[in-house]
């Protein structure tokens, strides 16, 4: 291509089989963002399954996001924005090739990302106690009593609303997802950092950090979809 | 352009004198060594695939239960469905002929993501293995849909492994899909504008979108049926007011577009062998390559058709079957474009071409009954019929298979770099073709009459049609091995052959040695001219 020329100085980074830096930094981008359209039909099916079960089943969602809590959910939420944040932040100083401040901005997401665990870890086992794990350790009659203690002003369950399983089947698997993503990000996390203190990146090179971040907001961002989605309505 | 004077009589290194340890293959990050060893992987898989058909063919060729139980029955054509869906028509062409063309054809050293490349056969090894695990270690019998409830509640098979292994292969299509959009998208040679790519790429572009926007779906409806049946979720219990219809919308609205991503690269294969051998430019070329975008693109709205007995509102049902109705046409324009193309061409009735010509017929078939099952009325009397599993034979084996070994004929000297016996090329064409009509033409008569599928004891009136179908099976069995045999005898005594045998156009004929250079070219490839230029001397050049 045309632009190879001025570019043909092989850098130590660029691969062989490219012609150019930038064709090597267009393709792994797009790659990036495909990657990001494939994550969206992924969870795009648990967002279908959610869509139709609480068309059909309005109540058992309606008890089940008041018995959540809410203040945890937001604390959660606060955290995670925190961890994109501090990604941005990361991307910034690699562009600067800031070698201590990537380090420090990457441990910093790894810590929030650890306090948004140790909240979920919380709020799992909060389910445990009550009975509330679908087909592991679920009770009609302890999940009766909790839902009616969490229950809004004016809404009367007398029985479990039907589907109700569905919808914390459907809580689990979802969140559950959310997490494995972010597991998946820690280790992530952890190669590049180890990459940054080895020296990989300079001020024109760090695309491992960028993607990266790209990774991480959308990890973010479907848990700005789970948090209204199954703890406000 | 100093092509001509390449020296031809030393032997230089190319990508399969490179290195000879076993090693050297299996962490080569060549996308054409990662072709072959798709062919190798895939192969063994086809052949599983097709002994569990000859076992059932065998069971049903009377109406009485004598080979088989009826639960080893349902295990058979359950692993016959999932190992030839997942492990052979989803890969075939795109793992193997996909990989070892597309960066060829479009000028590049490699694809986009050469180690990606090399995870997604990993990928794709270790699906297909715990798959294979499963089928050993007591099978599945579900059918290759995994309907639940069934699958989820009341099977007492290994769903939860089979589908394991099914999901982890279905990322080695998605990494497949994104490193070929990213090639295609950065990787071309200087010149080889969108309108010059061969109709082969238009085919794995397609494709690949498919891939990538489809498979994810999927994936986490296997896992649902997973975390229902291994941890006692109910997302499809209709106990705990789940709904199986969703698990049917979920799977179809993959697999349907599944359909597409098996049979678009056939239709890209075609292209090729037609216009080779016709020695003409594709009739057509900007219709046939945007009909293959249109049918990735429609082909993701018509899932509803493979649910019309199930409890679907009747008007979503209306307007799925219209949506089939416009899906035939981006085919039917492809299947004119081919024709238009033969006519008045220098026909050339090689190997390669019967089965092309093979295709286009059965394709035709397949087709055209595909119009019984879109209409609602028709469809109710021949749902789950044996009309179905004659129709999706036509488009997946009458189609598809003979697609592939179409490809696999034309370009197996440039793989190779060894020509075939073309006789015996041409008789394992023939016997496969008519096998496979034996078998699946008298499908469609008994499927009309009423004969519904996955039965193997069966009303003695079908009797005749079975029995004729299990000898067609062994027939086109035999075929195959005549095929197979043929290939295989080539790689040891066939005649060594020059970069363009068959006097094709295309990067991949004049610019590349047979086999090719590791690194695919010899010199910079800039390209000068339009696709499937038959009026160019230049391909007469290196026979």
């Amino acid at each position: 291509m045309s632009h190879a020329t001025s570019d043909h100085a092989h850098k130590p980074y660029q691969q062989h089989h490219f012609e150019s830096m930038q064709q090597q930094t267009q393709s792994t981008l797009l790659g990036i963002w495909l990657f990001m359209a494939q994550e969206i039909l992924f969870f795009g099916g648990l967002f279908a399954a959610y869509t139709i079960y609480r068309i059909l089943h309005p109540a058992a969602w309606e008890a089940g996001a008041a018995s959540q809590n809410l203040l945890l959910g937001t604390i959660n939420t606060i955290v995670l924005i925190g961890s994109s944040l501090s990604i941005v932040l990361a991307v910034h100083a690699a562009r600067h090739a800031d070698k201590a401040k990537v380090l420090k901005f990457f441990s910093l997401t790894l810590f929030l990302g650890l306090v948004f665990f140790g909240i979920k870890y919380v709020e799992y086992s909060a389910k445990w106690d009550h009975h509330m794990i679908p087909g592991i350790r679920w009770d009609d009659h302890h999940a009766l009593h909790t839902l009616q203690q969490h229950a809004h002003a004016g809404q009367h369950l007398e029985e479990l609303p039907s589907g109700i399983q569905l919808y914390y089947s459907l809580y689990f698997v979802m969140t559950g997802m959310h997490a494995l993503h972010m597991i998946i990000g820690f280790g992530l996390a952890f190669w590049i950092m180890a990459k940054t203190a080895k020296g990989c990146f300079n001020e024109e090179y760090y695309p491992h950090i960028e993607y990266f971040g790209i990774y991480w907001h959308f990890v973010d961002v479907v848990w700005i979809f789970l948090f209204p989605l199954l703890y406000l309505v | 352009m100093n092509d001509a004077a390449v020296s031809e009589d030393a032997p230089r290194i190319n990508y399969l004198t490179n290195g000879f340890s076993v090693k050297s293959w299996l962490l080569s990050v060549d996308h054409k060594r990662i072709g072959i060893l798709y062919l190798i992987a895939m192969t063994c898989f086809f052949a599983l695939g097709a002994v569990a058909a000859g076992l059932f063919r065998l069971e049903l060729a009377t109406a009485e239960a004598d080979v088989l139980a009826n639960d080893t029955y349902n295990k058979l054509f359950t692993a016959h469905g999932i190992i030839m869906v997942f492990f052979f028509l989803i890969p075939a062409v795109p793992g193997v002929l996909g990989n070892f063309l597309v960066p060829i054809m479009i000028g590049a050293k490699d694809v986009a993501f050469p180690r990606l490349n090399l995870a997604s056969w990993y990928i794709y090894m270790a699906g297909g293995l715990t798959t294979l695990g499963a089928i050993m270690l007591g099978g599945i019998d579900t059918g290759w849909t995994f309907y639940t409830p069934y699958s989820s509640v009341y099977a007492d098979s290994n769903v939860i492994m089979a589908g394991t292994g099914v999901f982890i292969t279905g990322f080695s299509s998605i990494l497949t899909g994104l490193n070929f959009i990213v090639t295609i998208h950065k990787m071309r040679a200087p010149g080889m504008t969108w309108m010059r790519l061969p109709l082969f790429i238009w085919a794995q572009y397609a494709t690949s979108i498919i891939n990538v926007l489809g498979t994810p779906v999927l994936a986490i409806t296997l896992l649902l049926v997973v975390f229902e049946r291994g941890l006692g979720f109910g997302i499809f219990d209709p106990a705990r007011g789940g709904d199986p219809v969703l698990y049917q919308h979920l799977f179809w609205f993959y697999s349907h577009p599944a359909v597409y991503i098996m049979i678009l690269p056939g239709f890209g294969v075609v292209s090729e062998v037609i216009a080779c051998f016709s020695r003409k430019r594709i009739y057509g070329y900007e219709f046939v390559a945007f009909s293959s975008l249109a049918i990735a693109g429609i082909g993701f709205f018509v899932w509803g058709h493979h649910m019309f007995v199930s409890s679907q509102s009747e008007y979503a049902a209306l307007i799925f079957s219209a949506l089939t109705f416009l899906v035939g046409i981006p085919t039917a324009i492809k299947i004119f474009n081919w024709t238009a193309t033969l006519y008045k061409g220098s026909v050339v009735l090689s190997a390669p071409m019967l089965y092309t010509l093979g295709f286009i017929g059965l394709f035709l078939v397949g087709g055209m009954t595909g119009l019984f099952l879109a209409t609602m009325a028709t469809n109710v009397h021949l749902t789950d019929t044996y009309f179905v599993v004659a129709h999706f034979h036509y488009v997946m084996v009458g189609g598809m298979m003979m697609a592939w070994l179409a490809g696999l004929h034309f370009w197996w000297p440039k793989m190779f770099g060894k020509l075939y016996n073309e006789f015996w090329a041409k008789v394992g064409a023939a016997v496969i073709f008519f096998g496979f009509n034996f078998t699946f033409f008298p499908q469609f008569i008994a499927g009309n009459m009423g004969m519904p599928r996955r039965y193997h004891v069966y009303d003695l009136d079908y009797q005749p049609f079975q029995m004729l179908s299990t000898a067609g099976a062994f027939l086109m069995g035999t075929g195959l091995l005549i095929c197979l045999i043929t290939l295989v005898m080539s790689l040891i005594t066939g005649k060594k052959c020059g970069r363009n045998p068959f006097h094709a156009t295309g990067l991949e004929w004049n610019k590349a040695d047979s086999p090719p250079d590791t690194h695919n070219f010899t010199e910079p490839v800039n390209v000068d001219v339009e696709a499937y230029d038959y009026t160019d001397e230049r391909i007469y050049r290196d026979a």
